[in-house]
């Protein structure tokens, strides 16, 4: 691990864009080359807007504030850019694409990263396809299945779980991977994130959850508790454990 | 294109036009419909006196029939063909130069990746053609086989009787307007013939006949596929198709004996200045199976519906079709069965995708007579809206006499979603590219039923289509 600065948020303020609202009054936040970091926090506290702010969702806005990823301003970048620059994010709803087979999604994908004038040499590809598919222990039909479509939750997150794997990222944000999965499927997502990690040490994530049950299975380095569009309170994995035991109602009660 | 290039650049350069030909008479019939135009092109054709009659009596039902007027607008067209020559013999529409093909359409093909040979016959240019060869020895199987397959022409001169016996029953000349107009001025076409139990692996091309008939803008083409046979012919190309007419109107008829099974394909993408209104129908027999694969890209207005007459008990018929509307077009298409028979089973299935300004509608009838019993269809038609300027119509007509039938139909509208986008994106891919790919999505379940080079090619126009979409 070094001290290499990958995502640094200062005093990051945001709304939802058509509406004058702010959700986030002022998030501080940085993640070095490496760590993993969880985001904690109740319901409507701002968790998930800071995550779709982080991947460009053009539904959201930063009012004030910067973010910068490994020296350059994240803000600036459409969401293909951040992607190409090696930002992953993991959807809470994956989006269904009827027609197009993950195999060719992912394809295009990796093909969109790559000059006009060059092509992606397919063999390889598909080699790579295989071997991160047994890598995450999938069947290989499953990529020959339209994206998301008629998925169920658990297989919604795998497939992020592959994408993530696929395009190999700098930075993955995990937007509330875990709502919605049984302890099955969360295991399997689990292990799926900590794969990547022990295979790219170099990757940094982010995961934001509201539950501290995939945090069992994904050891952060530092998590932080948000509430009402702040982090009120940061730490290492005891935090998450402290929330478990007594949940989120001391925050509340301290910020009266 | 600025109007003071429009001349040249598409080849309409009179003077040079007859220079060119000076050696060789050119034929060429005065503007506008009339019975001396009826005349000179059964006579230069050496028609029969029955042919002549029945071009003669087309001309009547079509003088008699009044524009339609439901359907896309047709305001303009009575101006259009006031101007139009409706006789042009093929030989001479040859002697475009590929010079004076616009360099947007060459540059389509070239982003198309079609051999430059066949992009000079798409142009309407080519003269020979590489892959005549490959013609010429799949001829040769259809030879040894009793396959026919010619010019509509020369079905007429050299199979006089097997011609007469099917020409005009499936679709009257008073079908209805354009029907009629086909009739009385037919010209170019394909004449099948597919004997009895024979099945053919390699589809029958209609742009392996080099000669230009087939572009022409009163096609007729009469197939016939005998009992327990088996065939697909297919019709078109995805590529632009550059032409200098603006009006086209085709006759398609098709028998389909017992037990045969005929697919049929046809892509057009004719430049959008064009009207093209088709009729095509199918009369399909016991046991038997007629498939349309219908894909509208180009145009300025097309009207189609092809059509599935299921006359014998337990035939099947079905319909499969993609239509595309950018800026300024519409695409009226559709599709209509006719369940006349008992346990006859039909599926029509339509997607459009609407961009810009463009307009898709879907039109089809389901009709099942008393005495169908036990007949089943399904209907599905889905429309893609590509920007909120694009619209799409649905008008699904349901006729049911018979009872002891079921028939069902599912219509959807969907636009695609910011979500959508922002999903693709995210992934990297630039907002065309995610459109493109959602697009094919959308329509791979028809796509997927092509030959694979012509879904190749209609992936990559569906991409070079996006281009500028948004934004």
């Amino acid at each position: 691990m070094s001290d290499t600065s990958i995502l640094k948020i200062h005093n990051l303020h945001a709304k939802v864009a058509d509406e004058d609202i702010e959700i986030l009054h002022g998030v501080d936040l940085e993640l070095k080359k490496g760590e993993i970091h969880a985001i904690m926090g109740p319901n409507g506290s701002g968790k998930s807007t800071l995550a779709k702010i982080l991947a460009g969702h053009p539904g959201y806005e930063a009012t004030d504030g910067e973010v910068t990823y490994q020296g350059e301003d994240l803000l600036e970048q459409e969401p293909d850019e951040r992607s190409q620059n090696g930002v992953f994010f993991a959807f809470q709803y994956p989006v269904e694409i009827p027609g197009v087979s993950i195999a060719n999604f992912l394809r295009t994908a990796l093909q969109s990263r790559l000059g006009e004038d060059e092509e992606l040499d397919l063999f390889e590809y598909q080699d790579q396809l295989l071997s991160n598919m047994e890598l995450l222990d999938m069947d290989p039909s499953f990529a020959e299945r339209p994206v998301n479509d008629g998925f169920s939750g658990g297989e919604k997150k795998r497939n992020e779980i592959l994408q993530m794997a696929m395009l190999d990222p700098t930075l993955a944000i995990m937007d509330e991977t875990d709502s919605g999965l049984d302890i099955d499927a969360l295991q399997v997502v689990a292990r799926g994130v900590n794969t990547l990690a022990e295979r790219n040490p170099d990757m940094s994530v982010l995961i934001i959850t509201h539950y501290q049950r995939l945090l069992q299975f994904i050891e952060p380095d530092h998590v932080h508790v948000m509430v009402k569009g702040k982090i009120v309170q940061s730490g290492g994995p005891e935090v998450a454990h402290a929330l478990e035991a007594e949940g989120y109602e001391q925050y509340k009660v301290a910020e009266v | 294109m600025p109007q003071n290039e429009t001349i040249q650049d598409l080849g309409l350069d009179e003077y040079k036009y007859h220079f060119i030909t000076e050696d060789e008479p050119v034929f060429r019939s005065g503007r506008g419909l009339n019975e001396k135009v009826v005349r000179e092109i059964s006579a230069q054709k050496e028609e029969p006196e029955w042919m002549l009659n029945f071009r003669l009596k087309a001309l009547e039902i079509y003088n008699s029939k009044p524009m339609p007027t439901w359907g896309g607008d047709l305001s303009n067209l009575e101006d259009v063909l006031d101007e139009i020559y409706f006789y042009v013999r093929p030989q001479d529409k040859m002697e475009h130069s590929w010079d004076d093909v616009p360099p947007n359409i060459k540059e389509t093909f070239e982003r198309l990746g079609i051999p430059e040979a066949e992009q000079k016959i798409l142009a309407g240019v080519g003269a020979q053609y590489e892959s005549e060869m490959v013609y010429h020895s799949l001829k040769k199987e259809w030879d040894d086989k009793g396959v026919i397959f010619d010019s509509i022409e020369d079905g007429l001169k050299n199979h006089p009787e097997l011609f007469r016996e099917h020409f005009g029953t499936v679709i009257p000349s008073a079908d209805n307007k354009f029907s009629a107009m086909n009739s009385a001025v037919w010209s170019g076409g394909s004449f099948v013939y597919i004997p009895k139990g024979v099945e053919l692996d390699t589809p029958l091309q209609a742009y392996f006949r080099v000669n230009q008939e087939q572009m022409g803008q009163f096609e007729r083409t009469l197939i016939i596929a005998d009992e327990g046979s088996k065939a697909h012919y297919i019709e078109g190309c995805t590529a632009p198709v550059y032409s200098t007419e603006s009006f086209h109107s085709g006759v398609i008829e098709i028998v389909v004996k017992p037990g045969a099974h005929f697919r049929y394909t046809t892509i057009q993408n004719w430049s959008t200045n064009m009207y093209n209104l088709v009729t095509q129908r199918a009369m399909v027999h016991e046991n038997a199976t007629m498939e349309w694969l219908d894909g509208n890209l180009g145009s300025k207005l097309t009207m189609k519906y092809p059509s599935t007459y299921l006359v014998g008990e337990g035939a099947h018929g079905s319909v499969l079709s993609i239509a595309y509307s950018g800026d300024g077009q519409h695409q009226d298409t559709g599709g209509k069965v006719i369940h006349a028979a008992p346990n006859t089973t039909s599926q029509i299935v339509s997607k459009s995708i609407s961009k810009g300004t463009g307009r898709s509608t879907y039109r089809g009838l389901c009709q099942v007579h008393e005495g169908a019993v036990g007949s089943k269809s399904n209907v599905e038609c889905d429309a893609l809206l590509i920007n909120d300027t694009s619209r799409t119509d649905t008008y699904p007509y349901i006729e049911i006499e018979e009872k002891k039938s079921n028939i069902g139909h599912e219509a959807t509208v969907s636009k695609v979603g910011d979500e959508q986008l922002f999903y693709l994106m995210s992934r990297g891919m630039d907002e065309e590219e995610a459109m493109a790919l959602i697009v094919r999505g959308f329509i791979e379940p028809i796509a997927k039923l092509l030959p694979l080079e012509y879904a190749v090619e209609l992936n990559r126009l569906i991409e070079l289509e996006m281009e500028g979409s948004v934004g």
